[in-house]
C-alpha cells in the first residue's frame, strides 16, 4: 500500500475512539441517573461518529474491499492499536469518569494540533471533533471535581480509580513508527510535545478535586503495538459477534 | 372547601375539558384526575426507561458502525422521553425519587412488552417496526390529551417514535433482502414479537377497567380493541412488503368490515407477564434497581458537592 504509514496513523487515532465508544456503549441504560446516562451515551455517539470519518478515510487509502466496517470489526486483537487506557473496564462510575477524563485532556491537546495537519481530511475531522471533545472534557473534568470533592466515599472511589488508571497515561505520549513518519511529513502530531501540558492540566483538576496525584515512575504500555490487556479479547468478542457469526452479510 | 364549592369546581373543570382547553399544573383539578395522570404518565416514563434494556442488550454487538450509532441514538432518545415524562409527572406534585421507588417496589407498572428477551439482531428490527409501531398508535391521540405538560411531551415523543419505527422497518427490510439466513432471522423475530405487540395495546375493552374515565378526560380517544384493529390493518400490508408471514392462521381480510379478522389472543400469557412472571420481568427490574443502587454514591456526592459550592458562594458574599 502506498500510504501505509498514513493508514496506520489514522488507525492509531481512531482505534482509541472506537474502543472507548464501545466501552461507554455498555453503560447505556445503566447509568447512575438519567442525565449521566444520556451524557455518556452522547459521548459514545460522538466518538463513534468520529471513528466513522477516520475509517472511511482509511478505507479509501487501502482500497480493495476495505470498508469502515471491515476495519472496525474484522481485525485480530493484535491488529488493534488503541492505547491500553481506553479498553479498561467500567468497574464503577468512578473508573468510567476517570478513564474519560484522562483521555479527554489528551484528546483535546491532540486535536488542537491535528487541526494544523497538512492533510486536509485530517484537518477537517479534527476541526469537527474538537468541538465535541471539548464538551467531553468539560463533562468529565466537572465530574472528577464533583466526585473528588463530594463525600468521603466518592473521594475514595475517585482516588482509587486514579491510582489504578494512572499507569496507562504515559503510553498516550509514545510514538509508533507511523507516528514518526507522519510527523516528518507535517501530517502527524508530535505527541511527545503534549506530555508536560497534559500532566499540568490533569494535576490542576485533580488538585481542585482534592485528589492526590500518584507518585509513580512505572507505567504500562503495549496497546499501540497491539499488545493489549486481558480485557480486550472479551470486548472484541462482543463487538465482532455479528460479523464473525454471520460473515459476508450486509446489515 | 364545602361540598358545593367542590361540585362547582368540578363542573367548571369538566366544562373546560369538553371545550378542549388544556389543564395546567397550577389549575385546580379533581384528586382522581391528578392520581390517574400520575399513574399513567409514570407508567409511560417507566416503560421508556425499562424499554432501554432489551435494546441496550444489542448496542455492544450491533453488526455495523452505522447500526451501532443508530441504536445508541435510539436508546438515548428513550432516556430522553423518560426524562420529559418524569418531568411532566413531577408537575403533579410527586418527585422523581418517589416515582422510581414505585417502580422498584413493583407498585407502578411498565409496558409488559419489555419483559420479552431480545435474542437476535432481528429483534432490533422487530421492536422498532412492531413495538414502536404499536406505541405510536397508542400515543398519537395523547398529543391532544387534556393535561398540558403531558400533551406537549407527547408531541416530541411521537415525532421521535415515528423515526424509530421507520428505522426498525429498515432493519427488517435489509434482512428480508439479504441471505436466506437473514430472512429466516427476520421471520423468527416477527413470530416472537407479533402476539406480544398485539397484547401491548391493552386488554380487550370488556376487561379494561380504566377506559371509561380515561375517555372522558381525553387520556384515551379510542378503545384498546379499536387501537389493536388499527395496528393490525396498518401492519399486515407492511409484512407483505417485507415478504414475511404474520404468525396467525386466522388472519384474513374481511371485505364487509373493511378490516382484517384475526385469531384469538392468548390473554393468559398477557396476564402472566403483567403479574410479574414473564421471561424477563425479574431481570429488567433487577437491572433498574442495580443501576439505581450502584449510582447512589454518585448522586449523594453530587448533592454534597453542590452544597459545598453554594456555601462557598455565600461565604464570599458575606
Amino acid at each position: 500500500m502506498k500510504n501505509e504509514n498514513l493508514y496506520n496513523y489514522i488507525l492509531g487515532i481512531a482505534d482509541n475512539n472506537l474502543i472507548l465508544g464501545q466501552r461507554l456503549g455498555e453503560l447505556c441504560g445503566h447509568g447512575p441517573s438519567l442525565e449521566t446516562d444520556i451524557a455518556c451515551t452522547n459521548i459514545s455517539l460522538d466518538l463513534l461518529g468520529q471513528v466513522r470519518s477516520y475509517y472511511q478515510y482509511a478505507s479509501k487509502l487501502k482500497g480493495e474491499e476495505t470498508t469502515e466496517d471491515s476495519i472496525a470489526f474484522l481485525r485480530k486483537e493484535r491488529e488493534y492499536v488503541n492505547v491500553l487506557l481506553v479498553e479498561q473496564p467500567n468497574t464503577d462510575f468512578a473508573y468510567t469518569i476517570v478513564r474519560q477524563f484522562l483521555f479527554d485532556i489528551y484528546h483535546n491537546l491532540f486535536l488542537e494540533e491535528l487541526q494544523k495537519s497538512h492533510d486536509i481530511t485530517l484537518t477537517a475531522i479534527a476541526k469537527k471533533s474538537i468541538k465535541e471533545a471539548n464538551y467531553h472534557k468539560r463533562f468529565s473534568s466537572d465530574w472528577v471535581r464533583r466526585l473528588g470533592d463530594g463525600t468521603p466515599e466518592s473521594n475514595a472511589k475517585i482516588q482509587e480509580a486514579i491510582d489504578n488508571l494512572w499507569t496507562y497515561t504515559d503510553e498516550l505520549f509514545h510514538q509508533t513508527e507511523a507516528d514518526k513518519a507522519m510527523v516528518k511529513e507535517g501530517i502527524g502530531v508530535d505527541v511527545t510535545l503534549l506530555k508536560s501540558k497534559y500532566y499540568e492540566i490533569v494535576n490542576e483538576v485533580l488538585t481542585e478535586a482534592t485528589i492526590t496525584v500518584p507518585d509513580t515512575k512505572w507505567f504500562q504500555k503495549g496497546g499501540k503495538n497491539g499488545i493489549h490487556t486481558e480485557h480486550m479479547g472479551y470486548l472484541l468478542n462482543d463487538m465482532q459477534f455479528m460479523q464473525r457469526t454471520y460473515p459476508n452479510m450486509e446489515w | 372547601m364545602s361540598e358545593e364549592q367542590i361540585k362547582s369546581l368540578e363542573a367548571d373543570f369538566d366544562a373546560r375539558i369538553v371545550r378542549d382547553e388544556k389543564i395546567e399544573p397550577k389549575d385546580w383539578m379533581p384528586e382522581k384526575y391528578r392520581k390517574t395522570h400520575i399513574r399513567q404518565i409514570s407508567q409511560h416514563a417507566h416503560s421508556e426507561i425499562v424499554g432501554m434494556l432489551p435494546e441496550g442488550n444489542w448496542i455492544t454487538r450491533a453488526p455495523s458502525l452505522r447500526r451501532k450509532v443508530a441504536l445508541l441514538a435510539k436508546v438515548q432518545d428513550e432516556a430522553g422521553h423518560g426524562l420529559y415524562l418524569y418531568s411532566a409527572c413531577e408537575t403533579l406534585g410527586i418527585s422523581r425519587d418517589e416515582l422510581y421507588e414505585q417502580l422498584h417496589s413493583r407498585k407502578a407498572k411498565y409496558s409488559s412488552i419489555f419483559n420479552y428477551p431480545t435474542v437476535t439482531w432481528a429483534d432490533m428490527g422487530a421492536i422498532g417496526w412492531l413495538v414502536d409501531g404499536a406505541a405510536i398508535i397508542n400515543q398519537v391521540p395523547l398529543c391532544s390529551t387534556s393535561y398540558g405538560p403531558y400533551a406537549r411531551a407527547m408531541v416530541r415523543v411521537c415525532k421521535e417514535e415515528s423515526f424509530h419505527q421507520r428505522q426498525g422497518f429498515e432493519i427488517m427490510h435489509k434482512l428480508c433482502n439479504g441471505t436466506p439466513e437473514q430472512k429466516e432471522m427476520a421471520q423468527d423475530a416477527l413470530n416472537r414479537w407479533w402476539w406480544p405487540s398485539l397484547m401491548m395495546l391493552g386488554p380487550t375493552d370488556a376487561e379494561s377497567v380504566h377506559t371509561e374515565q380515561s375517555m372522558k378526560w381525553k387520556l384515551k380517544r379510542k378503545t384498546n380493541d379499536e387501537l389493536r384493529q388499527q395496528f393490525i390493518d396498518q401492519t399486515v400490508p407492511q409484512a407483505d412488503i417485507l415478504g414475511l408471514k404474520i404468525p396467525d392462521a386466522d388472519l384474513k381480510w374481511n371485505e364487509e368490515t373493511g378490516h382484517y379478522d384475526f385469531g384469538e389472543i392468548q390473554w393468559d400469557e398477557f396476564w402472566q407477564v403483567v403479574k410479574g412472571h414473564g421471561p424477563c420481568n425479574k431481570e429488567r427490574l433487577n437491572a433498574r434497581k442495580k443501576a439505581w443502587e450502584r449510582g447512589a454514591w454518585v448522586r449523594d456526592a453530587a448533592m454534597a458537592h453542590a452544597e459545598k459550592q453554594s456555601n462557598k458562594k455565600i461565604g464570599k458574599v458575606v
